[in-house]
């Protein structure tokens, strides 16, 4: 049985069953029980139309545990077996279950949970697991999720832009596990694409396309990080970056400049880079201008700092970060560098070892150590 | 979205205010303590930010290797440690300020006559993972 159809096929189940009239939460909580049966079921018993299984055994399971609510509170409210469809959707369901998982109310960690059950077909444990995290704390993160947007209209017009974050922050995490995040937010992100015409979310889906398709060359077999110089550019995956390029073109051609696509279009000078050495820097730094503009983000001018150092040479960079707060993430490390591009190797190594020292995580850590430690080792010869 | 480690310490961190030792305590103040320390665990499981809790017994080894075939060394336990860890709670939060937040909450379970103990825990972030975009990460 093919995980990932199956999985595909969550939002429009679950957007049927909120059309029929069932309340969000507990038709979230019916389709999980359905995904959680077919996988038991299908393998020796595939259905003929796979969607209209799903369907029915989530609105049954709806049902049930309505009527034992029900029961419970001694109501006695009737429920139609099988009601007629709910009117037309007027936008499409798969798009408007995006949006609610994306809900501003929504804190950043719940609306990345909602969203890969909800939306992905993830099972709690599988989020769990993803997130290093036990599962019945993500089990409770879900469950308020779905608490802060019940009262949330199902056809509320949402904002692509709030989508987009999640989506994001879903790719940016990566692998832990048994699912791969980086994988299924490509797939969520292709899925939206689908649903809506809109430039940024072909922008956010080419950068993700561009940046995996370094993903192999990012780290040596002991895990230590590559950094994008040194990187081994036969094992880039060229049919996706391929596909990232198509799919970013066509979306700057409509001329609607969002900081997705300009992020891509920087990705993509560098995968279009034969070598390290013929990196179009120039026009990097025009887009990294084009981006400060969009987003006005201290990273953006902090990156914008090594691109010049690349572009004008080490003493230009260097004039840029000296604009800047140095304070910022990775501020030191970028001196550190460009320091080390200017020939001041014992200036680079103190900053490289005062990086590792507030390295956010533990590969970049061991990398500017490493660094640090090459430069000392140079100047002791 | 980060970890954040409580570290809850014996000794080596600077003097609470409400600084009895817990023998000192009455038996429901002990309890009262528990109490809330669960409580509090049990509420970071509802709101989704629960990761671990644990609590480590004070008397502790030092352990080296000492060479190819030689069985390790061990050493202590010392009384006089400056640092000793009493445990600590793993917690998977929003923000920083949720993390600040939290431990000053945890900071105030009650110890001697139900006060506050006011003691001080140690905040540490947990390394993370190495993002996917590095190039131009916006955060």
């Amino acid at each position: 049985m093919n995980e990932i159809l199956l999985r595909s096929l969550t939002p429009s189940v679950l957007g049927i069953l909120v059309r029929r009239g069932a309340d969000f939460a507990a038709a979230e909580d019916a389709v999980q029980d359905a995904l959680v049966k077919a996988v038991h079921v299908w393998p020796a018993d595939p259905p003929r139309d796979p969607k209209g299984w799903l369907v029915t055994v989530a609105w049954h399971r709806f049902l049930d545990a309505t009527r034992a609510d029900t029961a419970r509170r001694r109501r006695e409210d009737l429920l139609d077996e099988e009601p007629a469809p709910g009117p037309a959707p007027a936008v499409d369901d798969t798009l408007q279950l995006y949006f609610l998982c994306a809900h501003p109310s929504l804190t950043p960690s719940s609306a990345v949970a909602l969203t890969l059950r909800a939306v992905g077909g993830l099972t709690t444990r599988q989020i769990a697991q993803a997130y290093l995290v036990p599962e019945a704390t993500m089990a409770q993160r879900i469950s308020r999720a779905k608490r802060t947007v019940s009262g949330v209209r199902f056809d509320q017009p949402g904002d692509v832009a709030t989508v987009l974050r999640v989506l994001y922050l879903v790719f940016n995490e990566g692998y832990s596990g048994d699912v791969d995040l980086a994988a299924e937010a490509i797939r969520l992100t292709r899925q939206l694409a689908a649903a809506i015409d809109h430039p940024e979310v072909a922008g956010l889906l080419a950068l993700m396309l561009l940046h995996h398709a370094r993903r192999a060359a990012r780290t040596a077999p002991d895990g230590s990080l590559v950094t994008l110089a040194e990187q081994d550019r036969g094992r880039w995956d060229t049919e996706s970056i391929a596909e990232g390029v198509e799919i970013l073109q066509a979306a700057l051609t409509r001329d609607r400049l969002g900081e997705f696509q300009a992020q891509a279009a920087i990705a993509a000078l560098h995968a279009d880079a034969p070598t390290a050495g013929e990196t179009d820097w120039v026009q990097i730094v025009e887009w990294y201008d084009e981006l400060a503009l969009l987003t006005d983000s201290p990273v953006v001018w902090l990156n914008r700092a090594v691109a010049v150092g690349e572009a004008d040479g080490p003493r230009a960079g260097l004039a840029a970060l000296a604009a800047l707060d140095d304070s910022l993430p990775r501020h030191t490390a970028v001196a550190a560098y460009l320091h080390e591009c200017d020939g001041d190797l014992a200036t680079a190594a103190r900053l490289y070892a005062e990086a590792a020292h507030q390295a956010p995580n533990l590969a970049e850590r061991d990398h500017l150590t490493r660094r640090a430690a090459r430069l000392n080792a140079r100047r002791c010869r | 979205m980060a970890k954040y480690l409580l570290l809850k310490h014996y000794r080596g961190a600077p003097a609470a205010v409400n600084d009895v030792p817990m023998d000192r305590w009455t038996p429901e103040e002990i309890s009262a303590h528990v109490q809330y320390m669960n409580d509090f665990a049990a509420r970071l499981e509802e709101t989704g930010e629960f990761v671990d809790s644990k609590a480590l017994a004070p008397g502790g080894m030092f352990v080296r290797y000492d060479g190819e075939g030689r069985p390790p060394i061990t050493d202590g336990p010392f009384a006089e440690t400056k640092d000793l860890i009493a445990g600590w709670m793993v917690i998977d939060v929003d923000s920083y300020e949720r993390a600040i937040e939290l431990a000053g909450e945890l900071s105030a379970a009650p110890g001697a006559g139900g006060k506050p103990i006011h003691e001080w825990l140690e905040v540490r972030p947990f390394l993370t993972h190495s993002p996917t975009v590095t190039e131009c990460s916006l955060k």
